[in-house]
């Protein structure tokens, strides 16, 4: 029964599917339309950000691809397949979910946080088998938690705390992962870790990758497709290299700003001037 | 990936069981199935199942009558005297197995509560629900209580039949509206506006029963009362019967939403995403747990603190994440079995009711819970 792991195949062998919105209107309640007309397809086997300033949507549409929010009109489309159509489990076992600042249980270890990522591919009389042992040791060296496994969730450092999440995500074995701004509350050098990890996911085991992030310094940096919101429309969508300009910096932010050339990565980076007037 | 592969997978095929190790966990396996197993919860099950069976043990020994321990055995099985034949098998025992039901029914509904809640303080008797129960109760005893003090005829009858339904049809009532009014639209329940709503309840069915109370006359106000304060006295057979259909059907379903209520316990997007019909699990918990409080409701009264002290005391003892579930109805039980009998010890030839002392002795206790843990952080 349990596909993945179980013959030792990772997620990568599957095909990767398709992940669309179409035609979506997203609302909270009739007065709060965030989102409304939008198409959207992301790229299998790239690392999609989704940029935009603060109430551009961007989570909105998230939570409608992790079948979190019913859209008004329009679908989500998982291999061509009406996700709401779809039994929850069959989505849980392709589309795996890092919520934006995710709260562990009181006094979990590390472990049972990562255990709870088997959730979709275990029942009531196989609630462990070695196919879930392996996708547990994997997601905790994947995530160099391995040492920490029986420390409590709380005891972590922010940057571990998030690690953790991520391998529970990891230890899903879905060949789709949505990320909810994965690097909020890090310092610098834990965002780094966490979105290098995040590529490591995506070029290793093939998993479509679809972030939402704030830096859109890192969104360059990192994904391989970039989809820009304003006022839950898109403003462009392609390869960094290709759309971010300083007009698309003025249309999505409101700022002026000069693009250079990433000194490290040769992917564009935005410098701020100030203010668009 | 390294596939860790145990000899228990390249037995699978064979008859035996094998185990295998997950951390601190173990895994049982026979054939195609596999049950992960944190040994000390187990540890803890078999403690505290030892101490509920001690408890009954001593809770037939004592009384107005102190029976030694080999009266009691030969008691239960029909073979001392008549007199002490009578006491332990007509008096007692049905007493003892209300009490442990009664205990297990709202230890179990309070953890359900709590871990669906997410909310450590959150129980059907703080939720409307306990509260809903003993209105519906009350009503029927004011309808049909008859006019003196244990009288007979069928108004009495009425009494004893109809009061179990009354308090069930409270139950549900209350359960109706808070969970109406508490669910909002969303693809999850709004957990916390239960909370808040049931508090609410909560106050206007006290509110309605104290009502009541001033409508009948006093022998009635005086029964009804005596009934709300929670008690074990006089309980028989009849009192079995409802409430342990209700354990033996519920339980099994209680523990398969545990399941679901552990990925529900790192939040609602979690949960969804890992593959948890969230709405409908949320559901079947309230459910389960308000069908069990007005089981036990309708058997002892509405014994205050069970509910919401059993989970925590059983929580720290397990130490595994999550609400222990089982281990929850076994410390309801062994609380209100220990309560029962300190009901009926405490003051020398005075029988408490058992929810007096659960009230005196969980409050503090809860408090002191709180405190401490709070002290922590």
């Amino acid at each position: 029964m349990s596909v993945i792991g179980a013959t030792g195949a990772p997620a990568s062998e599957k095909v990767v599917p398709l992940l669309r919105g179409q035609a979506l209107r997203l609302a909270y309640g009739p007065d709060r339309v965030v989102v409304d007309g939008l198409d959207l397809e992301l790229p299998p086997g790239k690392v999609t950000a989704v940029i935009g300033a603060n109430g551009s949507g961007k989570s909105t549409v998230l939570r409608a691809l992790a079948r979190l929010l019913r859209p008004v009109d329009g679908q989500v489309l998982l291999d061509g397949r009406d996700i709401h159509q779809m039994r929850t489990r069959d989505v849980a076992r392709q589309l795996g979910l890092l919520p934006q600042a995710p709260v562990s249980p009181d006094g979990i270890t590390v472990r049972d946080l990562v255990r709870r990522g088997r959730t979709p591919h275990t029942s009531l009389w196989r609630q462990w088998s070695d196919a879930d042992e392996a996708a547990l040791l994997a997601a905790l060296a994947a995530t160099d938690l391995t040492e920490l496994a029986d420390d409590p969730v709380d005891a972590l450092s922010g940057g571990q705390r998030q690690r953790a999440w991520l391998a529970l995500v990891i230890a899903q074995e879905t060949p789709l992962l949505l990320l909810d701004e994965p690097t909020t509350f890090l310092d610098i050098a834990h965002q780094v870790d966490v979105l290098e990890l995040v590529r490591a996911l995506n070029r290793d085991a093939g998993r479509t990758v679809v972030m939402v992030l704030h830096d859109l310094n890192q969104a360059c940096r990192f994904a391989d497709h970039l989809v820009a919101l304003r006022g839950g429309r898109i403003v462009t969508a392609g390869p960094p290299a290709a759309v971010v300009t300083t007009e698309l910096v003025r249309t999505v932010f409101d700022l002026d700003a000069m693009i250079v050339p990433d000194p490290v990565g040769g992917t564009p980076m935005v410098v701020p001037i100030g203010r668009a007037k | 990936m390294t596939v860790v592969r145990s000899r228990a997978v390249r037995q699978r095929d064979g008859e035996a069981a094998t185990l295998a190790r997950s951390g601190p966990a173990v895994v049982l396996r026979w054939r195609g199935a596999g049950v992960l197993v944190h040994p000390r919860t187990w540890a803890v099950g078999a403690v505290l199942a030892a101490v509920v069976a001690a408890l009954c043990i001593v809770a037939l020994a004592v009384g107005t009558q102190w029976l030694p321990l080999d009266d009691v055995a030969r008691g239960l099985v029909g073979e001392a005297e008549r007199a002490t034949n009578l006491t332990v098998r007509r008096f007692r025992l049905p007493r003892v197995v209300v009490a442990v039901l009664v205990g297990a029914a709202l230890g179990l509904a309070g953890a359900l509560v709590q871990a669906v809640t997410r909310n450590p303080i959150a129980a059907p008797d703080v939720i409307g629900v306990t509260a809903g129960a003993s209105f519906g109760a009350v009503l029927v005893l004011l309808a049909f209580g008859g006019t003196t003090f244990g009288a007979g005829g069928a108004a009495a009858e009425l009494s004893r039949v109809g009061l179990p339904l009354g308090a069930v049809a409270g139950a549900f009532v209350a359960a109706a509206i808070v969970l109406g009014l508490g669910a909002g639209k969303g693809p999850s329940f709004a957990t916390q506006r239960v909370v808040l709503v049931g508090i609410v309840c909560h106050a206007a069915f006290i509110g309605l029963v104290h009502w009541g109370l001033t409508r009948g006359d006093v022998d009635q106000a005086t029964r009804a009362a005596a009934w709300l304060v929670g008690s074990l006295h006089g309980r028989g057979w009849e009192h079995v019967t409802g409430l342990a259909v209700a354990l033996a059907l519920l339980l099994p379903v209680a523990l398969v939403l545990g399941r679901s209520l552990s990925a529900l316990s790192l939040g609602e997007p979690s949960a969804a995403t890992l593959g948890v019909r969230v709405r409908r699990t949320q559901l079947g918990v309230f459910l389960v747990a308000f069908a069990l409080t007005g089981a036990a409701v309708a058997a002892a009264g509405p014994v205050g603190f069970i509910a919401l002290l059993a989970p925590q005391i059983a929580r720290r003892l397990v130490r595994a994440p999550g609400m222990p579930l089982v281990a929850s109805a076994l410390t309801g039980a062994a609380v209100l079995l220990a309560a029962d009998v300190l009901a009926r010890l405490a003051v020398p030839g005075v029988e408490l009711p058992a929810g007096a002392v659960t009230a005196l002795v969980g409050a503090p206790y809860l408090l002191w819970l709180v405190v401490r843990s709070e002290g922590q952080r």
